[in-house]
């Protein structure tokens, strides 16, 4: 048995399609969603954490990647140099799960590190380059 | 009742003077009207935090045994403009690196250019001067290449042409099947995002929309260090449509500023890239705002929802000078985190930090306090409504034949 946790993009056209559903009782998978949303672009982003045999974790992501979804491994590891961070905001709109965001009274930026998919985004908008992505 | 600017500087001296930021002095004038706080605050300090390209500093270098008349020069391998006299130097926040793949794999990242550099030399970073020349009897030195560190330069200034406008775009993307990478950030297609840049409340130029106080000779707080305003900035235009109160609804005046580079503070001098457009500096500047009278504590009292700014697709109309705003919006709309836009609820994205625009408010209002700030009567006013000089479009004369006129 084998655990993997990956990130998933929906592009609109898939987002009422039972692509996981299928996919885990096809592969005969246990899953977990630890989360997900739908972006400003009306995609949908789901990270995922499955559990199975490897090879079969390995034909449903490939299955997965056939449907249309694009699928990322989430191994990856996003930080923001808080020295750096001028609280500009100019990240905000960009990033899409709320990992970045503004308080509205205080108009700090805060980064949750929890939130974060590690899509990158983030990384060449910021204009000093205050975030990072570490593989 | 009025007061001068010698009473103000007196009760700066004295440790008298009562000075509140533009955003303290929103409430106070609600709270007490214009006559009342005119009565009792001295002075207002504003500020500001953001992408101003306009922006550059000389640098002289010293010079070299044996002597050198600099051709061509790059400092950490962006170009600095040397045609000037033997070793001074202009370097230009957004001039990029010499080798910079630039928009040749679109959107390119722009990592390191001027802006960058001039951040380097305020953080007291050794930089690399690399220079060459043709030589001459006076100057028979034909290449240099050096660590140099602004330490041990002769004088360097920050001298920018335009700082400080007074009013921005709020800038959409209405037309382009995909998102734009502009000088105001990634606007997101369908118009997936208004993103603006202004300090609102806080801003210089927001605070004295007549530019009563703020003149040539007017002292500011620069990148960290006092300086002043020497001129009207480039593209100065007073003349557009105003609010009731007097608040321009777009861009309108700027500033011409110089400071001492050697006593900036690298926290307020960010080299900055935009991604698919290119190197600028991120600039932290304020104003000292004398009351001198009602009139001048009513302007000082502006709120967000008093500022409004042309919302501009910068998918086509902008880039074309065609089309019109979709409408104008208040900065507090702007900052609640979604405006409209054509019946479209669109998320807001700011590219100004105001987290450090009240900050420097905060500073110029400890140096008021401490008395190591003074305040200058402009020599000359900048020009206004009545008196501007205008602002064209590029007279496009293209050159088919030979000779001009
Ligand atoms: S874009 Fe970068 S500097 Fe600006 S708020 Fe986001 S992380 Fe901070
Ligand atoms: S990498 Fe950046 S844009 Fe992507 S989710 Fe994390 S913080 Fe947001």
């Amino acid at each position: 048995m084998a655990e993997s946790r990956i990130v998933l993009h929906f592009p609109k056209k898939l987002l009422d399609q039972p692509v996981i559903s299928t996919a885990v009782e096809r592969y005969k998978l246990s899953f977990n969603i630890l989360r997900a949303d739908i972006t400003q672009d009306q995609e949908g982003l789901m990270v995922l954490g499955l559990e199975g045999e490897p090879k079969s974790i390995d034909d449903a992501v490939e299955w997965m990647r056939e449907q249309g979804v694009r699928v990322q491994p989430l191994e990856k590891d996003v930080t923001r140099d808080d020295e750096r961070c001028t609280d500009c905001g100019a990240c905000i709109v960009v990033c899409p799960t709320n990992a970045l965001a503004m308080d509205a009274q205080s108009r700090e930026v805060s980064f949750s590190a929890d939130k974060c998919v590690a899509c990158g985004i983030c990384v060449p908008v910021c204009p000093p380059r205050a975030m990072s992505i570490h593989f | 009742m009025s007061k001068t600017y010698e009473e103000i500087n007196a009760k700066i001296r004295s440790g008298d003077v009562v000075v509140v930021t533009a955003e303290e002095m929103v409430d106070i004038v609600a709270d007490l009207g214009p006559k009342e706080a005119a009565a009792k605050i001295d002075v207002v300090t504003t500020g500001t935090f953001g992408p101003m390209c306009s922006s550059g500093a000389f640098l002289n270098i010293g010079h070299s045994t044996p002597r050198m008349k600099i051709g061509k020069a790059w400092l950490n391998d962006v170009p600095a403009y040397a045609g000037l006299a033997a070793v001074d130097l202009y370097i230009g926040a957004t001039e990029p690196t010499e080798d910079d793949p630039l928009n040749r794999e679109h959107p390119g990242e722009f990592k390191y250019g001027g802006a960058h550099v001039i951040e380097d030399l305020v953080a007291g970073k050794d930089v690399r001067l690399r220079a060459d020349a043709y030589g001459t009897d006076c100057y028979p030195r034909k290449e240099l290449d050096s660590w140099l560190n602004i330490r041990d330069l002769n004088e360097a200034y920050m001298l920018n042409p335009r700082n400080a406008y007074q009013n921005y775009n709020v800038a959409v993307n209405k037309f382009a099947d995909r998102d734009i990478y502009t000088y105001m950030g990634v606007v997101k297609k369908g118009l997936g995002s208004a993103n603006y840049c202004s300090a609102g409340q806080l801003s210089p130029l927001l605070n004295d929309p007549y530019y009563r106080t703020i003149g040539i000779g007017s002292r500011i707080f620069l990148g960290g260090a006092q300086g002043f305003v020497y001129w009207q900035g480039t593209q100065h235009e007073p003349t557009g449509a105003r609010t009731e109160g007097g608040v321009p609804k777009g861009g309108a005046g700027t500033l011409g500023t110089v400071a001492d580079l050697k006593q900036m503070d690298p926290r307020y001098v960010v080299g900055v890239s935009f991604l698919g457009y290119g190197v600028s500096l991120a600039l932290g500047l304020g104003t000292a705002i004398p009351v001198l009278d009602e009139e001048i504590a009513a302007c000082t009292g502006v709120s967000d929802a008093d500022i409004v700014a042309p919302i501009i697709d910068y998918s086509h109309n902008y880039g074309l000078n065609e089309g019109k705003p979709f409408g104008h919006v208040s900065y507090a709309d702007l900052k609640s985190g979604e405006i409209e836009v054509e019946g479209q609820k669109v998320p807001t994205t700011p590219l100004s930090s105001y987290v450090r625009a009240r900050e420097i408010a905060g500073e110029l209002k400890d140096w008021v306090q401490a008395g190591k700030f003074q305040l200058v009567e402009p020599i000359q006013s900048l020009p206004g409504p009545d008196n501007s000089p205008g602002f064209k479009l590029f007279n496009n004369r293209p050159v088919e034949e030979e000779g001009g006129e």
